[in-house]
């Protein structure tokens, strides 16, 4: 009879709430393993529980949900302690725009306002060039393409993202460097000569094609399958009675694009176009296979460069000095807290300004 | 007020002519930035496919590469590399990646699982080199030494994201009716969620591990300091050096993971980048093998689920 009363009875017939609740179910097992028993009915028990109770379930799935929200903090937390030396040393000099631009690991002297340049400039003339192509594909994709084109087109959007950035890379150098890079940075030279601007094209490029420009057109390739997709997206959670007012109020079909649609979407395509820079600023492989990763070259985007990727990638394999490596890790973590708060500002922007309002 | 000219009609037929042209040209505009898209792809594919194509032979997947300047070789070690730290980051990352994703499915609105949304797309956007940077500070410091483990891990970290998202949307294609059905009847929540909802969600998360096995098949960039490359890794040489010296299973597996270890696309930038005309040809091959598995995994992903969504939804 005494081994009749203490028997558990099955956990989720306890309550109604005890199988949603994982708290509760585990409060329940620690009961459980609390009271006094014998071997033999120990395993039953535990048999029992596991075989009805979804207590192994949950710590499972708490435990998978734990490792996906630790994981950004724990790399953030990792960037920031493995750089202190670097952060010790040259504290807010290493990022600051005007300070001296060294780069001495034989003397252990940093400053990585060059790279934060280089990848500032490639990615704002990538985004220059990339915004216009990819709004329009957007468009095209999602007011004008007929059925049966859509889905081909939507394929080649998204396999041009699929493409591994090595093969850019090699691409880059070997095709697109001496066919495109090379006579349009012959074209632009001339541009060095105007006063003030001219920091910006004083040539020559180089015979190879290794430039900052070259890096930028490659990223243009790169980031426009991005930003073409979520914009598409955007405009086609518009809601239809949008297109329909302005076509019976007798717009044009451009018209209801232009007037209505994309002040519509405004936000969300912002959104993507933030999104399009933070890939820039974080694309490594191509962009370390073009740009010819040197240091100085001034402002100019004919010469070549380095971008906070590709100087990571050039040179962490073969940093010696702990000191190198502390200031690779800050470029990391100004790299990271960069693409963090552009991502965090352009999923706010695509998620709750549009797609929910849609 | 002023007074309207008499003249709008004739303002309004000229306009209207002047909207009409503007219209064809800005939708034929819109046109033009499609196939100035397409021309790049079309572009990359064809001639990787061409040039790749001519060096493609046996020897690339069965051989290791020739010292350098020394025409043939191959890239097994590469092919085995990659082979090695992609079914451990599937191993490691699958598993997380759906039991979070069925975490979100039983509580999509607590402030729980708009954290681990948002954790995922920061995931997401995290650049490839930072999380080689991860790898390198938590596990090849700690182990001082490269390792096809480390690379394993960081590729895991890539590929997370990628299938926690699909495998997310996935299971919420299936109707909750299925999943409360099972728990009315009185199933408990693992058993409703493995029996019920996994086998309706299927065949979308196979795609999602697809596209995720794509993604990080093609990574270079998390590799470079923590798989760091290695010439000489081949599983073969290992396991009969092993058995040759009576190791235990444990051992062999832990030389196979511990050490470092290469991967296509690592080999391609570096092989891409010697003065060595064989060896730029090897970066070409590996190229084309590269391309072709990159993007026969996601048409074929894409392709199986645009079919299977059509047959669901009509």
């Amino acid at each position: 009879m005494a081994a009749e009363v203490r028997r558990v009875s099955p956990p989720h017939c306890l309550s109604a709430s005890s199988r949603l609740s994982f708290r509760s179910s585990f409060k329940r097992f620690s009961d459980l393993l609390m009271q006094p028993t014998s071997s033999s009915s120990w395993r039953k028990r535990l048999a029992y529980y596991f075989k009805h109770g979804d207590v192994l379930w949950w710590t499972l799935l708490t435990l998978s949900v734990g490792v996906v929200l630790v994981l950004v903090l724990w790399i953030a937390w990792q960037l920031w302690v493995q750089s202190a030396a670097a952060r010790h040393a040259f504290g807010w000099q290493f990022i600051w725009p005007w300070a001296k631009p060294v780069w001495n690991p034989a003397l252990d002297k940093f400053q990585a306002w060059p790279a934060i340049y280089g990848s500032l400039i490639t990615a704002a003339i990538a985004l220059v060039l990339a915004v216009p192509l990819a709004v329009g594909i957007a468009i095209f994709l999602s007011e004008l393409a007929p059925e049966w084109l859509r889905a081909p087109l939507n394929y080649m959007v998204e396999m041009l993202a699929a493409i591994p950035s090595v093969v850019y890379g090699l691409w880059g150098i070997y095709v697109f460097l001496p066919l495109v890079v090379v006579p349009l940075g012959k074209a632009l030279a001339p541009l060095g000569e105007i006063p003030g601007l001219g920091v910006f094209f004083r040539g020559p490029v180089p015979a190879s094609g290794f430039s900052r420009l070259g890096a930028a057109l490659v990223l243009v390739i790169m980031i426009l399958p991005t930003i073409a997709a979520v914009s598409r997206d955007v405009l086609q959670a518009i809601p239809r009675s949008q297109r329909e007012a302005a076509l019976a109020l007798g717009a044009t079909r451009w018209e209801t694009v232009w007037k209505v649609l994309l002040p519509y979407g405004q936000s969300g395509i912002l959104g993507a176009i933030i999104l399009g820079f933070g890939r820039a600023i974080g694309e490594t492989m191509a962009v370390t296979m073009v740009i010819g990763n040197s240091a100085g070259g001034g402002y100019s985007i004919l010469r070549p460069g380095y971008t906070m990727a590709s100087i990571i990638a050039n040179e962490f394999a073969e940093a010696v000095s702990e000191m190198h490596t502390a200031a690779l890790i800050e470029i990391g973590l100004v790299l990271f807290v960069l693409t963090f708060l552009l991502n965090a500002l352009a999923r706010w922007l695509v998620v709750n300004k549009t797609i929910k309002r849609a | 007020m002023a007074p309207e000219s008499i003249y709008a009609h004739v303002n309004l037929r000229r306009n209207y002519r002047r909207r009409k042209i503007l219209n064809t040209v800005m939708l034929s505009l819109t046109g033009v930035t499609v196939a100035l898209a397409v021309l790049p792809l079309v572009w990359i594919t064809v001639y990787v496919l061409l040039k790749g194509g001519r060096y493609l032979n046996l020897a690339l997947f069965i051989h290791l590469p020739a010292p350098m300047g020394t025409p043939g070789g191959g890239v097994l070690h590469a092919i085995e590399g990659s082979l090695v730290m992609v079914l451990l980051a599937s191993l490691l990352a699958i598993p997380v990646a759906l039991l979070a994703a069925f975490y979100l499915l039983a509580r999509p609105n607590t402030a729980v699982a708009q954290a681990v949304r948002f954790s995922t797309d920061m995931l997401a956007g995290i650049p490839s080199i930072v999380v080689g940077l991860f790898g390198y500070a938590v596990i090849v410091v700690t182990q001082k030494h490269y390792s096809a483990f480390a690379g394993g891990v960081v590729l895991a970290i890539i590929m997370l994201p990628v299938v926690l998202r699909s495998a997310e949307e996935m299971l919420k294609l299936v109707p909750p009716e299925m999943r409360e059905g099972a728990l009315a009847l009185g199933a408990p929540e693992w058993r409703a969620a493995l029996r019920v909802v996994l086998p309706a969600a299927m065949e979308g998360i196979v795609t999602g591990v697809m596209l995720g096995i794509a993604r990080a098949v093609g990574e270079t960039a998390p590799l470079l300091f923590t798989a760091l490359g290695n010439d000489h890794y081949e599983i073969g040489q290992i396991v009969r050096q092993g058995l040759h010296y009576h190791q235990s299973m444990g051992q062999i597996l832990g030389q196979i993971f511990g050490q470092p270890a290469d991967a296509l696309p690592l080999t391609l930038w570096k092989y891409a980048q010697q003065p060595y005309q064989e060896r730029v040809q090897l970066a070409w091959a590996v190229a084309f093998v590269l391309m072709l598995f990159a993007l026969g995994l996601n048409i074929a992903a894409r392709a199986w689920l645009a079919y299977r969504r059509r047959k669901l939804y009509g």
